[in-house]
């Protein structure tokens, strides 16, 4: 099989040192899905499997080099998984990130970003 | 982030997801927040790759280390307080004369973070995790790692399941070296194989 033209154009990055993640949200989506799995929510296996097809979708379409689209990918699989495993349904994600939507719109720079409490 | 947003900027999309998730797992009692906190201040300060340079020297030290490292060397790290969470089994390969041994994996990321923390973007891109499978030397020629004709060169696939940690081999010179000084020539990328040690001072490869 032929290596995929596509990749021999591009280079491995080189990286030294840098910081282990590069924005909060990356560092919060990793955390949360090592978390869940630490509480039995899903196997290792069973995450590596929806990681590795989002790793590869995003190779495939050209991708696949840094941090942010490796996050992304990493983001995207916890969204797959977590409603796949019935802990969340995709309703409730999508209504919850229009309210913070709604709530980043309305707070001024440099308050805290909160939603309604009594939707809790 | 917050910090960065204007006045009445929406936040960015892929941040709004993640509190989502965030609020969402929180509120259901999932997650906790201090937990979230915790694990990635042990990530970002504490998991790394010196962990991984302690077992090694120790290996190139001790005789009867370097055996049950070979041997299981799951048990072996967890002499020195290193565990997975992810229940995954470590297994160490070593460089020797006539073979070199190189980590990848090339469905994602699967790394030995008890030992090496997280793993490099390089490590995570996808023309390292095709290539190195199909072109090793070419690719360590890239690190900067040549080798002799003559040697094996054996590349490992990581899994959910296993990982790797690659005992590089001790660098010449170093026989006087105590144990600690020793831990200082063994920098991340000879752990996965794809330089060797002794090249580069530890800290650069944190």
């Amino acid at each position: 099989m032929q290596l995929d033209p596509a990749l021999q154009a591009i280079d491995i990055p080189q990286d030294g040192d840098g910081p282990v993640f590069e924005e909060p949200w990356q560092a919060q989506a990793f955390a949360m899905t090592v978390k869940l799995n630490e509480a039995g929510q899903f196997s290792w296996s069973e995450w590596a499997d929806v990681f590795g097809a989002e790793i590869s979708a995003d190779t495939a379409s050209g991708h696949g080099v840094g941090n942010t689209a490796y996050y992304l990918c990493w983001l995207s699989a916890l969204e797959k998984i977590v409603t796949q495993k019935n802990l969340l349904t995709t309703e409730q994600l999508s209504t919850r990130k229009a309210e913070w939507h709604e709530a980043s719109e309305h707070t001024p720079h440099g308050q805290p970003i909160e939603i309604h409490k009594s939707r809790k | 982030m917050a910090s960065n947003h204007k006045h009445g900027d929406p936040l960015p999309e892929t941040v709004l997801r993640v509190k989502s998730l965030e609020s969402l797992l929180i509120e259901k009692g999932l997650v906790e927040a201090e937990a979230l906190d915790a694990l990635i201040d042990r990530y970002e300060n504490k998991v790394g790759p010196k962990n991984g340079a302690k077992v090694v020297a120790r290996a190139w030290v001790d005789e009867e280390y370097r055996q049950r490292l070979l041997t299981d060397a799951t048990a072996a790290v967890a002499e020195f307080g290193f565990t997975g969470a992810q229940g995954e089994e470590l297994v160490a390969v070593e460089n020797t004369d006539k073979i070199h041994n190189v980590v990848v994996c090339t469905l994602c990321s699967c790394y030995p973070w008890p030992v090496l923390g997280l793993p490099p973007v390089w490590y995570k891109s996808a023309p390292y995790r095709a290539r190195v499978v199909r072109e090793p030397r070419k690719v360590l020629e890239e690190f900067g790692t040549l080798l002799p004709d003559d040697m094996e060169v054996r590349v490992w696939d990581s899994t959910a399941e296993t990982r790797y940690l690659v005992i590089p081999k001790r660098p010449k010179g170093t026989d006087g070296m105590d144990e600690e000084a020793l831990a200082q020539l063994v920098n991340r990328d000879s752990m996965i194989g794809t330089r060797e040690a002794g090249k580069l001072p530890v800290a650069e490869g944190t």
